[in-house]
């Protein structure tokens, strides 16, 4: 039996670091060629790890395009959605959480229907409404609708503000708290771990996200951090080494935020899958 | 009564002072959008002149479109190829991870990471890879003797190129199927070892019928996710060669943004939606009942 136990283990191990391996090369072969020479990442025979090191790659990544701009570009869109998100979700989750009151219920469905749009169906229209108030190449169409609130985030508050007793809100209404003080002071402090989930999936959304800005900046100055990265391979020869050390900058962030919190990632991951 | 009547009043107000920018988004970006989109879908329209109504013409014109139905194709194919395999992967990923073993963690977070950073970055990466002279995946091939082909600059290799990347991005469905194996009761594991069964029955007969509501709620998130693609197709082929990555978020854009075929666009958009409400449908159904599955047969 022992021996049994043992050699399952074995196994087991064996699976996950093949697994591991397969997983794991793309990004050990993205460092070793953000540290190559051109003539390295071309060579023939092909060669993993570059020979001498080049940590100036990384200098000038940031020298043949503005990507330091690019950066500060994404840094301040991320930043404005989550705080955008964060005020008009906790808004409404903790309206639509309180005791009935006419309305309520239609239009939470009503909310959570616009779920199942797609936002291919109402990217057209949103488009030609930005261009008709001469907002494209602005940034108002990548941050203005985070403060009108989302769907599903509003949902995820909800549930959360839902666990709140009406006695605890009215007591502190008879004590001569305001409604916002209530909210304030009895509401948020009890929600903080859908906040940080809230506040995760914003970022990750926001500076991954590809498609916004590509249809609607156009001048290299206003580019985020993703739609920049493909800016190194619009001249006639792509320089990988730059390429490849501003694409490792750019997942940086992601790779941070993904290893502290990773409890509240698995969570945020199993719930965005049952929304879909 | 009047006083009652007064509270209940201002707190309704309240109330709706706190939902009334989340009910004004709904409007202007959901809701309005989407019935303007719907007319769109009935007009001819370039954003210069004025919409010019020309009823179900759009939607006909569609049918006989020889790209719509490429790009149909090519959606198909790269769902129908990459679900499976990605099901599979992660399937094992999650048995393998559910183990009592030392240091899971570790390779929870390497399995993940294709996942989390998915986009731009990694396709530039694997444009890198797939390169057909000095890229990582020729090399390794050429190691056993191998010549390896184009990848992205053949139309006969360029999809599979893309569905051997997004294959690794498994960390959703590896979620889920963690969470369907937790609520596989333990003492059906036991029943089996008492009856002399092994690892294998164990899996057969007790993990897998299990995990069946789960497998099917991961094939229709997978579909919705998988159907709605663009951003790979756009970094690593631009759609080309030959259109045969031409997939049809992309196809959308393209009459979209480069044509500048807004009405027709919209109609393609449609079509899309009709189908992913279908989809999100039986979704909500497997959700359901999946939530039901794992209350009623939790560990206890």
């Amino acid at each position: 039996m022992k021996i049994r136990i043992s050699f399952s283990i074995v196994l087991t191990y064996t699976f996950l670091i093949l697994g591991a391996i397969i997983f794991i090369t793309p990004f050990i072969f993205l460092i070793t060629s953000s540290f190559k020479t051109p003539a390295q990442i071309m060579s023939v025979p092909f060669r993993l790890w570059p020979d001498p090191w080049r940590w100036q790659n990384y200098v000038e990544a940031f020298r043949v395009q503005p990507f330091g701009r690019y950066y500060l570009n994404s840094t301040i869109i991320t930043s404005l959605n989550i705080l955008g998100v964060l005020i008009s979700c906790t808004l409404a989750g903790w309206g639509f959480s309180r005791k009935y009151f006419w309305g309520r219920d239609f239009f939470f469905l009503l909310i959570l229907s616009c779920m199942m749009i797609p936002g291919q169906v109402t990217m057209i229209p949103l488009y030609i409404m930005y261009s008709k108030l001469g907002w494209i190449n602005t940034y108002f169409p990548l941050i203005l609708p985070s403060f009108f609130g989302s769907p599903f985030y509003i949902f995820l508050i909800r549930q959360f503000f839902l666990t709140i007793p009406d006695e605890l809100a009215d007591a502190a209404v008879i004590d001569g708290c305001s409604p916002f003080k209530v909210f304030w002071y009895v509401g948020l402090p009890l929600v903080k771990p859908a906040l940080v989930s809230v506040t995760i999936f914003t970022f990750l959304a926001v500076w991954n996200d590809f498609f916004s800005p590509l249809i609607y900046l156009n001048s290299p100055q206003k580019y985020t951090v993703m739609l920049g990265l493909t800016a190194y391979q619009a001249e006639g020869f792509t320089h990988w080494e730059y390429l490849m050390a501003a694409s490792a900058i750019a997942m940086l962030p992601v790779f941070v935020i993904f290893l502290s919190l990773q409890r509240y990632f698995v969570q945020g991951m199993a719930m965005s899958g049952l929304k879909g | 009564m009047s006083n009652i009547r007064r509270r209940y009043l201002r707190e309704t107000l309240t109330n709706y002072a706190f939902i009334a920018p989340a009910i004004a988004g709904v409007l202007i970006f959901h809701l309005i959008p989407m019935v303007t989109s719907l007319f769109l879908s009935l007009t001819r329209y370039d954003v210069v002149s004025s919409p010019k109504f020309i009823g179900l013409n759009n939607y006909k014109t569609m049918v006989v479109d020889p790209l719509w139905r490429k790009s149909i194709f090519n959606t198909c194919y790269y769902v129908g190829v990459t679900l499976p395999i990605r099901l599979i992967i992660a399937l094992i990923a999650a048995v393998l991870l559910d183990q009592k073993v030392r240091g899971i963690t570790i390779f929870r977070v390497i399995f993940y990471l294709p996942s989390i950073t998915a986009g731009v970055a990694i396709s530039l990466l694997w444009k890198l890879i797939f390169q057909p002279t000095y890229g990582l995946a020729n090399s390794l091939l050429a190691h056993f003797g191998i010549q390896g082909p184009a990848w992205l600059g053949d139309p006969k290799w360029a999809m599979p190129s893309i569905i051997i990347m997004m294959s690794l991005n498994i960390g959703q469905f590896m979620l889920i199927f963690l969470a369907g194996l937790q609520s596989v009761p333990t003492y059906l594991y036991e029943a089996v070892q008492l009856d002399g069964g092994n690892r294998w029955h164990q899996f057969k007969y007790v993990t897998i019928p299990f995990l069946t509501p789960v497998i099917f709620l991961n094939i229709v998130i997978g579909i919705i996710e998988m159907v709605q693609m663009f951003t790979q197709a756009y970094v690593m082929t631009g759609g080309g060669p030959m259109d045969a990555t031409l997939v049809y978020v992309m196809y959308i854009y393209q009459r979209a943004f480069q044509w500048l075929e807004m009405g027709y666009a919209s109609s393609l958009a449609w079509f899309l939606f009709i189908v992913l409400l279908v989809l999100t449908i039986m979704q909500f159904k497997l959700s359901g009942r999946w939530v039901y599955y794992e209350s009623a047969g939790g560990r206890r």
